[in-house]
């Protein structure tokens, strides 16, 4: 009684051609995204390491040493002080009176500059804000965020970077300065 | 005579302050049309574009005040003259790519709109392919075990018996 049908059973799932084929697809594709966010990511400043450097194009009216251009790597054998605002931040508001304060003091020696990155603001916004406050020390726009990203921004606005001589990040100052003993200290810090 | 003279100068005099009073209205509302773009069209362009500091929130609803600026802005370039795509080009510029509601065409982001229809395509070829399978006749199926082929076997003998029998009864 063996004779009855038995008939060969369909085969089932996905053909191994197209098992291959997927794979390989998937692999291709994760390569290609991580080939895209390791070209597409800046490199990160570190507190105690060399930041990576950058271009300051400073806002109409603004300069230093009669240039308007510069690279962060210009400024090597200086300490420089880069405080990142908006003119949208109001904590911003509470410290930018103390740091031209403390520009004031500094600005002569030539030992310390002082640089403000503009972090998303519109240029109406901006020049109305270094006018309200008088600022004086060069200023920038952040273009595409691309300063802020590099500095390797923390929380939001105000934050303040501090590079020694070497153009090395010593320290990292998140929120506003309460003062200009405060700031004198935090720049002491880098000498 | 002197007198029909007279309301005919004034008649004139009328007509020619009535005419430069529209003239000046028109030029008016034309001169402020072009230098006041109105929320509407302000808000065209602003919807398609995020805030660059708040997460997830188009210009065009976002309550802060430096989305109150940026839509300032736009304002301020429709006047100038500027062209959507223009104005769009300066927040990229600005901002970065990220305030873009539809990430451009470049690069990766191809990904964005090239991934998901093929996924949709292919999820539907598995659920074709899945429905085709299940919607098979069981018969086609079974036979796998050798109980069920046992007991098909002997059904089929049985049916084949009980088939006879009756052929043989007409």
């Amino acid at each position: 009684m063996t004779e009855t049908n038995t008939p060969n059973a369909p085969k089932r799932g996905v053909p191994l051609w197209a098992q291959i084929t997927i794979w390989v697809v998937l692999a291709g594709l994760l390569a290609l995204v991580g080939f895209g966010l390791k070209r597409s990511s800046n490199p990160m400043a570190e507190v105690g390491q060399t930041v990576p450097d950058f271009d300051l194009v400073f806002y109409e009216g603004y300069e230093h040493n009669g240039t308007a251009k510069m690279k962060l790597s210009d400024l090597r054998g200086k300490v420089v002080m880069v405080n990142i605002w908006a003119s949208w931040c109001k904590p911003c508001e509470q410290e930018a009176p103390d740091l031209e304060d403390a520009w004031q003091l500094y600005k002569d020696e030539g030992d310390v500059v002082f640089v403000g990155v503009d972090y998303v603001d519109t240029p109406e916004g901006a020049f109305g804000y270094l006018k309200k406050f008088g600022i004086t020390f060069p200023n920038a726009p952040d273009l595409q965020s691309n300063i802020s990203s590099i500095l390797n921004r923390q929380m939001g606005v105000p934050e303040t970077y501090l590079i020694d001589r070497e153009g090395v990040l010593r320290q990292i100052k998140i929120g506003p300065f309460a003062s200009v003993a405060e700031i004198q200290s935090f720049i002491a810090s880098a000498e | 005579m002197k007198q029909l003279l007279k309301n005919r100068t004034l008649r004139v005099t009328f007509y020619a302050f009535l005419l430069a009073a529209l003239m000046l209205v028109t030029f008016t509302t034309v001169f402020a049309q072009d230098t006041t773009p109105t929320d509407d069209e302000v808000n065209a362009i602003a919807k398609q574009l995020y805030c660059p500091v708040c997460e997830n929130t188009p210009l065009d609803v976002c309550p802060t005040e430096a989305c109150h600026q940026w839509r300032e802005l736009i304002r301020q370039q429709l006047a100038e003259g500027k062209t959507e795509e223009e104005i769009k080009q300066y927040f990229v510029d600005n901002y970065g790519a990220r305030v873009l509601s539809e990430p451009p065409r470049t690069g990766l982001n191809w990904l964005v709109y090239i991934l998901p229809p093929v996924l949709i395509l292919a999820g539907a070829f598995i659920l074709f392919r899945s429905f085709r399978e299940w919607s098979k006749p069981k018969a086609v199926e079974s036979g796998e075990g050798p109980e069920e082929e046992a007991g098909t076997s002997s059904d089929d003998e049985y049916i084949a018996r009980l088939e006879q029998e009756l052929k043989n009864r007409k």
